[in-house]
């Protein structure tokens, strides 16, 4: 099993995300995650799919993307030809003791506290998924009351590979 | 012992008697199975009409229909029959086989991915990847079908899960769902809310619809009706909440209702909604009734209040117990007045006149056809002109009325009188249906002579689709677009190629002697009826 993100530009039209995860539930692909917004230009929409399965698999879900009639552009965001990002919120409980530890901890991982309560507060983090797990491992011994992923959404380095749709 | 042996166990665990379907191979493990099981199967002509079957043993029963298809084209082919059920709300539990798992998704001989086409007409679809979860599966299946507000459930079975073998069976005693529990009980504040308005009401009406029925709060509802004294109208899926000729009671609502129920609900100062949906059918205009008017709106399915009509007062719950609850409380409302007035409405209302001279007119044969039907029995309508003309005439005592009213599916009423047969095979059954219904459904005859139920047919036949007629006569000039019938076969001949009694009848007259000799005959028979070919239902 091998991890993989796919980019895919489509048509911003109403149903165009139904038929991409229907894609993938009809045909039993896994979908570890997926993120999805209107482009620079609104008549696309950006999808980032982070999946995985083997080789076999990943070459099936790629041409069944493709496919697709909505699906202008796919490619393949190799991890060092690219850059991921995640978004986490974290609500964390704690007692005004804890909160210089917690404080610390987002600070070494340049997080945000964005809202404080007399309880609890909550943590934004951003970074590639590894850095966000490694962050709410650190959170261990805290009890995170929610939590709130974004998943991975990510874009090719440099300038060579960018596609233009007309 | 196989998960097919554990299926059939738990089916019969749900005291199912009969499945309906067509077998193929990925279905076929589970056919096996249950040739070691009292469950009884019906093989039909096409899927479709399995869905159909088990709907009318579904509203005969109260208990959920069962239907097993194998997958691909017979899965495909029982989507219409789903999509019947979900839209009146008939509950199902339909078992599809899949190819074997590890090939899903590959496209091969026969695979759909059915519980992604069915989708939006079902409560809830589950595809089996564990044989061990069967009895947990089926049970919760069982209950989401007939709980709250009812519907059809799939079960998709690959063919390897069907064929694992499997230890021992222990079927679970009760559900856990942790987000699915439906309301059953009314509030109690709002409750008191509707017994304030109908302290206030001068004119309150009942508008009561399939809801009711499937609560099986009819009963309640009339015991409800005569103690107040409180009009009440239906909804096409609503016929048979009262006697028509019950003195409360003032028809269907609706644009192809009775005049004077709709004048009921326009002219009324409280509307009481009970199981009915507010659909364009029965109500062509919602912001009417609730304009200077107070709507309360009693359903099971919270997401049906406030979709076509913003009720005054929203009060979910099972219509049975709603009303159970409504009965214990006091009301002082005296209405006679305005059943004085409605009875007035009633009684200065001239039918339509149909046909031209020489046909047989539809409302007259529908009249005489349901009285002279004993009282309980069960009336199943098809769609088309004969649907609106049984809705309109239709004589409703103690039995049942069924019809494919939210989806409008031609050719249901042959397999749904077949189903409701087989689930009270002591109680007299008739489909009446068009010559354009029949021609959808007709395989069935043979499922009928196969499985040894009488079935009792009629056929009113003008040689058009003559709905859609109608509809291009008004809106086309009479520019008739693909709805003529003609080729249809000599009735007769296939009566007898069936095996059927064929009886015609084909001027007013005869309509007395026909209809005797139609419900005396053994056996099965097929009346046709020969209406104006012409003729329409406004």
């Amino acid at each position: 099993m091998r991890k993989k993100v796919f980019q895919l530009l489509v048509d911003n039209n109403s149903g165009v995300l139904s038929r991409i995860s229907g894609l993938f539930s009809r045909r039993g692909y896994n979908i570890e995650s997926i993120t999805a917004g209107v482009t620079a230009d609104a008549r696309y929409t950006r999808i980032t799919i982070c999946t995985s399965g083997d080789d076999e698999v990943l070459e099936q879900i790629e041409k069944q993307l493709a496919k697709l009639e909505d699906v202008r552009d796919i490619k393949e965001l190799k991890p060092d030809e690219s850059v991921y990002r995640e978004l986490a919120m974290v609500k964390v409980k704690i007692t005004p003791q804890e909160r210089q530890t917690i404080v610390a901890t987002t600070e070494i991982f340049r997080g945000n506290i964005i809202d404080v309560s007399p309880d609890c507060v909550i943590i934004e983090i951003t970074g590639n998924q590894s850095k966000v797990d490694a962050f709410l491992r650190l959170l261990d011994g805290h009890e995170v009351l929610e939590l709130a992923r974004t998943g991975i959404a990510g874009l090719t380095r440099g300038a060579e590979n960018v596609t233009y749709l007309p | 012992m196989i998960a097919a042996d554990v299926i059939v166990k738990c089916l019969e665990e749900e005291g199912v008697t009969h499945v309906f379907g067509y077998p193929g191979v990925a279905i076929c493990p589970f056919y096996n199975s249950i040739l070691n099981s009292e469950i009884k199967t019906v093989l039909v002509r096409t899927e479709q009409n399995a869905a159909h079957a088990a709907s009318g043993v579904a509203r005969m029963t109260n208990r959920p229909g069962v239907c097993a298809v194998t997958s691909g084209p017979g899965a495909t082919n029982i989507i219409t029959g789903i999509a019947t059920a979900f839209a009146d709300s008939i509950p199902l539990v339909v078992l599809t086989g899949q190819v074997n798992s590890e090939l899903l998704g590959s496209d091969v001989f026969q695979e759909a991915d059915i519980t992604g086409a069915v989708e939006s007409f079902v409560k809830y679809s589950y595809l089996v990847r564990d044989a061990a979860e069967i009895p947990r599966i089926i049970k919760e299946a069982f209950y989401i079908a007939n709980s709250g507000r009812k519907g059809p459930v799939l079960i998709d079975l690959p063919i390897d899960v069907q064929n694992t073998p499997v230890k021992s069976f222990k079927y679970p005693e009760s559900v856990q769902l942790r987000t699915y529990k439906p309301t059953i009980r009314g509030n109690a504040v709002q409750i008191k809310k509707v017994v304030k308005e109908l302290n206030r009401a001068k004119r309150p009406i009942i508008c009561a619809g399939g809801g009711v029925l499937l609560a099986q709060a009819d009963d309640e509802l009339q015991a409800f009706v005569k103690k107040h004294r409180i009009p009440v109208v239906s909804t096409m899926m609503g016929i048979g909440v009262m006697p028509t000729e019950d003195p409360y009671y003032f028809g269907m609502v609706g644009n192809n209702g009775k005049p004077y129920a709709n004048r009921a609900m326009n002219e009324a100062d409280l509307i009481i909604m009970v199981g009915a949906r507010v659909a364009d059918r029965a109500i062509s205009q919602p912001d009417l009734i609730t304009r200077d008017k107070v709507l309360v709106h009693i359903d099971v399915d919270p997401a049906e209040i406030g979709k076509n009509a913003v009720s005054s007062i929203p009060l979910v719950g099972d219509a049975d117990k709603v009303i159970e609850e409504l009965m214990e409380q006091e009301i002082e409302g005296d209405y006679s007045d305005w059943v004085k007035t409605l009875t007035s409405y009633k009684d200065a209302y001239k039918p339509n006149k149909y046909g031209r001279k020489g046909y047989v007119d539809p409302a007259a044969f529908v009249k005489k056809l349901s009285l002279a039907m004993e009282e309980d029995a069960v009336y199943v309508a098809d769609v088309g002109q004969n649907q609106i003309w049984s809705c309109a005439n239709v004589q409703m005592r103690k039995g049942k009325f069924l019809t494919s009213g939210g989806m409008g599916t031609m050719g249901y009423s042959i397999p749904a009188a077949m189903g409701a047969k087989i689930a009270a095979p002591d109680r007299q059954v008739v489909a009446v249906c068009g010559d354009g219904s029949f021609q959808m459904s007709m395989m069935e005859l043979a499922t009928c002579n196969q499985h040894g139920v009488p079935a009792k047919i009629v056929v009113i036949r003008n040689g058009y689709l003559g709905m859609v007629r109608e509809y291009q006569h008004y809106t086309y000039k009479d520019n008739y677009s693909v709805v003529s019938l003609d080729g249809s076969p000599d009735l007769a001949k296939l009566a007898a190629a069936y095996d059927f009694t064929y009886l015609k009848l084909a001027k007013d007259k005869d309509i007395d002697a026909r209809i005797d000799a139609f419900l005396k005959a053994e056996g099965s028979v097929l009346m046709e009826v020969i209406v104006d070919p012409l003729d329409l239902v406004k």
